[in-house]
């Protein structure tokens, strides 16, 4: 069995990226399955299943959706090999930028849009350093010399990252993209996380609604950047 | 590094599946050669084939060869290594940065030098009207300064040996001069163009129709002729423009 964990940026064109992806998967023999992750609400499921492949939606609701997604990875391995699956895709919400939910023995993809401009690959945070594989989509709306600099600003965070430049529209990047899925690593017992999750729980996280400072408790950072432990 | 430069298209297949009617094309260095054909029938599609160097993976099903041969992966997706340079129709810079800025960035991801940028600039002011000055932020450029910078930027930093120019006419930047710019030495240069004189400045034009290469016209002799006449006509369009722009009165019919 083999995870693909594909994160991104809100509107990047990850559904898109995936949708030609997994066409080149089926073409080449593969059993791809899909869960879709998603905070709220989302109708990604009705396009995965047009391609006639197992589709399983989470909403993470009221949980953050990275944690949602790693809290979760046991069940989603267990749920794709139970429907005769060889590859899970996992498209996963990504929100705060803060964490990345990829497990060491996964194939780690972050979608990433070219006209955001090429300050945005300094503010995406682990979601793109930590990444095997960095896709530029929208790379038809900008100038070569545009994409350059944005590749360049991607290598200067993520040096070692394979760089896919993809076209949701048309489906370029998909057939590179599949190919690498399936060299991907098999998964293992026991993974890791590539990189730790935020801070621990504070008292916000447990329905604290009150805003001023001496309701919290938990590690906090103040304004001026110092970090402290208030407990009970 | 380009000393017997050939590239070659195989074609794939037009917008219903079918196989297109040229299945096969050599460019050889020093060659311009013109896509022609009408809007929305696939001319920059084909450019697209040539700037991503095709492997039958894009809906065209083309493949595109380097000498003959497949080219390495590195040299896809490496901008040090890239052979294509491309000078597209999409031309609005969203990039927050200053001119200096950008092309500081843009040399040292083609692993060249900072010394090019002043003359990027200077080059790029010599296509436009209103000058560029290194300081101007990217988004504030005109269609024709973004174009003329582009331009400047392929000729200098990016310096490829196959380039691609799409619809340059569009662009409101001396056109001639910025073509005669881009072939530069021995450059192989494909130019999609609905431009009769840019059509004919090229040794051979493909034709573009469905989707599909239909056909490869040579530039006749005739052709030829007709190209000096109507370039005659154009520099005078051109000067008329220039003394409209200068504010000036237009006095006579040549």
């Amino acid at each position: 069995m083999k995870l693909v964990v594909l994160a991104g940026t809100p509107g990047s064109g990850k559904t898109s990226v995936l949708l030609h992806t997994i066409r080149s998967l089926i073409k080449s023999g593969k059993k791809p399955a899909v869960v879709k992750v998603d905070c709220l609400w989302t109708d990604d499921d009705q396009r995965f299943s047009k391609l006639g492949i197992p589709v399983h939606v989470g909403l993470a609701k009221d949980m953050c959706p990275d944690h949602f997604t790693i809290y979760n990875t046991d069940a989603m391995l267990d749920w794709g090999t139970s429907n005769g699956a060889d590859i899970v895709l996992n498209e996963t919400a990504g929100l705060c930028l803060r964490c990345a939910p990829y497990p060491d023995e996964c194939l780690a993809i972050c979608v990433i849009d070219v006209t955001t401009g090429p300050n945005t690959p300094l503010k995406v945070g682990p979601l793109l350093t930590t990444a095997d594989i960095v896709v530029m989509t929208k790379g038809d709306l900008v100038s070569q010399a545009e994409r350059e600099v944005f590749r360049e600003r991607v290598l200067d965070v993520n040096p070692g990252c394979i760089i896919v430049e993809a076209n949701g529209l048309t489906g370029k990047g998909a057939f590179e993209l599949a190919e690498m899925v399936t060299g991907g690593p098999d998964v293992c017992e026991n993974m890791v996380l590539r990189y730790n999750p935020p801070l621990a729980i504070c008292s916000l996280c447990t329905g604290e609604t009150r805003v001023a400072r001496k309701h919290h408790m938990g590690v906090l950072r103040q304004l001026d950047g110092f970090m402290e432990y208030r407990g009970e | 590094m380009n000393e017997e430069l050939t590239l070659t298209i195989l074609g794939g297949v037009d917008k219903d599946g079918v196989p297109e009617p040229v299945k096969f094309l050599e460019v050889s260095k020093g060659e311009i050669i013109g896509i022609v054909g009408p809007t929305g029938s696939g001319k920059s599609t084909l450019i697209d084939d040539i700037e991503q160097l095709a492997q039958g993976d894009t809906p065209t099903g083309r493949s595109i060869l380097i000498n003959g041969k497949r080219p390495d992966a590195v040299i896809r997706v490496d901008p040090r290594k890239k052979l294509v340079a491309q000078l597209s129709q999409k031309m609005h810079f969203l990039a927050d940065m200053t001119v200096v800025d950008f092309l500081h960035m843009h040399a040292r991801s083609r692993g060249k030098g900072p010394e090019l940028v002043d003359r990027v600039i200077e080059l790029a002011n010599t296509l436009t009207g209103e000058p560029i000055s290194p300081d101007h932020y990217l988004t504030v450029l005109s269609g024709g300064q973004s174009r003329s910078l582009m331009t400047a930027d392929i000729a200098v930093i990016s310096d490829s040996p196959v380039v691609l120019i799409d619809e340059i006419e569009n662009a409101g930047i001396k056109k001639q001069e910025a073509l005669k710019l881009l072939s530069g030495e021995g450059k192989i240069v494909v130019v999609v163009t609905h431009d009769p004189v840019l059509a004919l400045m090229a040794s051979r034009r493909i034709v573009i129709r469905n989707g599909a290469m239909m056909d490869i016209i040579t530039t006749s002799r005739e052709e030829q002729d007709v190209c000096g006449r109507i370039t005659q006509v154009d520099n005078w369009l051109m000067s008329l423009r220039d003394t409209i722009r200068r504010g000036e009165i237009v006095e006579e019919l040549a």
